[in-house]
């Protein structure tokens, strides 16, 4: 009996198993294979590298201010589009009339493709003729060159993606609200909590597990969603805003240097590994699950 | 009775045609389209002429966004096993596409006198990026260079003969600060020119430095020439143009919203592929005209765009009937009525003494522009490792215009890198 359940457990699990092991898990382990090689040459064998483009990218100069640019990307982009998206969630959830379109406003850049998005904010950003320099000369100031100025590059990409994410963590908070009791708040109210203390003691511990996920989400989208950079900077100017799945991408498909591909993505996986650890292991104790 | 008789021979005939059908060479060609307008249409109308004419031809035109994209998934399919037998791709892959072992050369695939003349029928220069030490692998196809469009209207408003477009270096500099035209505040509201150095800096770099006379790699595309002096000084005026001239924005001009500016007279003058010209004759509400760059010691500017590739992994027919399709798609005819939908070149001097494509540049001469300048016209950037000896090019532009670096260290490094890269081949 009980090791029939076993086996029963076994083969409910064996369709995702083999989708992850088919997708995931082989692939993962493949990439880590090719880093360990030189590119193939024609129809030559590729040569045995080792560690040697471990080496190389440790060397390179447009991997490590990719790397920085991730940071600061990642900075830059997760925190505010976290908050903006709580106090957007808290602002729809309030008794308000047009609710339902303010809360479909708030979520429409989401469902936007990320491409036809960026093709828009490309004029957005133009110089001359566009929507940002447009508002910024009604205040007499000479404008910006919002994707041509290297010190301005990685900003933008960072203020659509913001705009961009913002909308789509606030339907988590949104649902998340919504799952509250209203009887703690009124206890909280008979005891005479101010809005603030409510909102500090009660909403943000309860909200915890969904600040958890919209940070783990957050957190990797920082680093996986490049699709903004095909269009508005390619990583330029001079790299002022590769990131490093872009540039992951720029040595697969235009060097065509798989192998020193599959090296940055290692090192990628690990530092995404590494994060998940950090956020699952020190957070989650902090956490109250119902 | 004689009804039902002709429609079982009309079903009979049918199911005949089909079995023909199943005989058809089945050629799969990818293609990429960089500019703007419905080009795709003009593509499929293309094929579908070709398959009318060759009904035992079946073409599978598949478009693959741009050069970048279609490179990528035209050796992806290779890859898997799926077939393609052609595609046009960027002329400039020639060197990598070799070294993947993915292309053979129209050479082998070639079998008459009368075929191998047809090899010769195109224009030199744009043969330069296809042939690499005295092989072809690549037909030019929808290929293009840099001309320099200007706003007529402009020049009458800034006091200048709207029929002599700047001619040289210092003419370029001393027009293009008439044409600035600023707002009571001092705020620019209209630029003198602009060269865009997103997307494809090397390329107009790559005209700058023919103007100087000098150009950027060998042939057999394992050595690069970014330091020489000419070049630098071509960075120089570049940077200049900007900062000392003040003709220009500063930092780097953006090449997808360039052609947007100069429609919304943000610039009198732009540098762009030819590749534009029919988008900007159908937009602009103003009197432009389009003339070749100007000079410094010459004139030049690189040739662009794609060229048909025949791949490897195909059999003798398909090879055959690859070529066939080629062969009709460079066709004078076809070349003239491509280059009237887009504004690329007619490709050989014959598409240009057609009915059709004469016609057009009598009514618009511009069009020729592009044809007159292929004189002075040289190869683009095209090296082994090409995407990286590419970067190495962009970045260094990009930092100097930007003001993080000055011509000559920027150049010196990246010669420097490209060298290295190149050491292997």
């Amino acid at each position: 009996m009980n090791r029939l359940s076993w086996l029963h457990a076994w083969l409910m699990l064996l369709p995702a198993l083999a989708m992850l092991l088919a997708f995931t898990h082989i692939p993962t382990l493949t990439t880590l294979w090719h880093s360990l090689f030189f590119p193939a040459r024609g129809s030559e064998a590729a040569e045995f590298a080792g560690l040697d483009n471990y080496r190389m990218m440790l060397e390179d100069d447009v991997f490590w201010q990719a790397l920085s640019n991730n940071l600061w990307y990642a900075l830059g982009t997760v925190p505010t589009s976290i908050a903006l998206a709580l106090v957007m969630a808290l602002w729809v959830n309030s008794r308000i009339s047009g609710r339902t379109a303010l809360r479909l406003a708030y979520f429409t850049p989401t469902m936007l493709p990320m491409i036809a998005v960026a093709n828009i904010w490309l004029f957005f950003y133009t110089p001359e003729i566009g929507l940002f320099n447009k508002l910024l000369a009604l205040f007499g100031h000479p404008g910006i060159n919002w994707l041509g100025d290297p010190d301005w590059a990685l900003p933008s990409l960072m203020l659509m993606t913001v705009w961009k994410e913002a909308g789509f963590f606030m339907i988590f908070y949104l649902a998340a609200l919504q799952t509250l009791s209203r009887d703690i708040y009124d206890a909280a109210a008979l005891e005479g909590a101010g809005r603030w203390y409510t909102f500090r003691r009660l909403t943000l511990p309860l909200l915890m597990p969904t600040t958890l996920f919209v940070l783990v989400n957050a957190i990797l989208n920082a680093f996986k969603l490049v699709d903004h950079l095909f269009i508005l900077t390619k990583g330029g100017p001079n790299n002022a805003s590769n990131l490093l799945l872009y540039y992951i991408y720029e040595n697969a498909f235009s060097f065509f240097d798989s192998n020193y591909a599959a090296t940055l993505t290692a090192v990628m996986l690990l530092m995404l590994i590494l994060l998940a650890l950090l956020q699952f292991g020190v957070l989650e104790r902090r956490i109250h699950y119902r | 009775m004689l009804h039902k008789g002709k429609h079982l021979l009309a079903v009979g005939l049918t199911s005949l045609a089909a079995t023909a059908a199943q005989a058809k060479t089945e050629l799969t060609m990818y293609y990429p389209v960089s500019v703007g307008g419905p080009l795709t249409q003009v593509v499929d109308g293309m094929i579908d002429q070709f398959e009318q004419q060759n009904p035992d031809i079946d073409v599978n035109a598949i478009y693959a966004g741009n050069y970048n994209d279609a490179r990528m998934k035209a050796l992806a399919a290779l890859k898997s096993g799926q077939p393609a037998q052609l595609s046009v791709m960027f002329s400039i892959d020639v060197h990598e596409l070799k070294d993947l072992d993915a292309i053979v050369p129209f050479d082998e695939v070639v079998q008459t006198a009368e075929e191998r003349q047809w090899l010769d029928s195109f224009y030199p220069a744009l043969m330069e990026n296809g042939k690499v030490e005295g092989t072809t692998w690549g037909i030019p196809f929808q290929r293009s260079t840099i001309v320099m469009y200007y706003n007529k209207d402009a020049f009458r408003d800034a006091g200048l003969n709207p029929e002599q477009p700047p001619q040289n270096w210092d003419e370029l500099a001393e027009m293009g600060q008439k044409l600035v035209k600023t707002d009571a505040d001092g705020q620019v509201q209209r630029w003198g020119a602009m060269i865009p150095s997103t997307g494809y800096p090397y390329w107009m770099f790559g005209a700058l430095a023919k103007q100087n006379g000098e150009v950027l790699m060998n042939s057999a595309g394992n050595e690069t020439y970014f330091n020489k002096p000419a070049v630098v000084e071509a960075l120089q005026y570049w940077s200049d143009l900007g900062s000392q001239y003040r003709v220009m924005p500063q930092g780097t001009i953006e090449w997808g919203t360039l052609r947007q500016n100069f429609l919304e007279q943000k610039t009198a003058i732009m540098w762009h592929s030819t590749g534009n010209l029919t988008a900007v004759k159908k937009n602009a509400d103003f009197d432009f005209g389009v003339a070749m760059l100007p000079a410094r010691k010459q004139f030049g500017s690189p040739t662009g765009g794609g060229n048909f590739y025949l791949f490897k992994k195909s059999t003798d027919e398909e090879r055959r009937a690859a070529l066939k399709l080629v062969r009709f798609m460079t066709s004078p005819e076809q070349a003239a009525s491509w280059s009237i939908a887009t504004g690329y070149m007619g490709v050989s001097p014959a598409s240009y003494d057609t009915e059709a494509l004469q016609e057009y540049v009598q009514t618009f001469p511009p069009a020729a522009v592009a044809r007159d300048q292929l004189e002075y016209a040289t190869a683009e950037l095209a090296t082994h490792q090409a995407g990286r000896v590419r970067k190495l090019l962009d970045d260094a532009i990009q930092s100097v215009l930007n003001g993080q670096a000055e011509p000559q260290a920027a150049l010196d490094a990246a010669q420097q890198q490209a060298k290295r890269i190149l050491s292997r081949y």
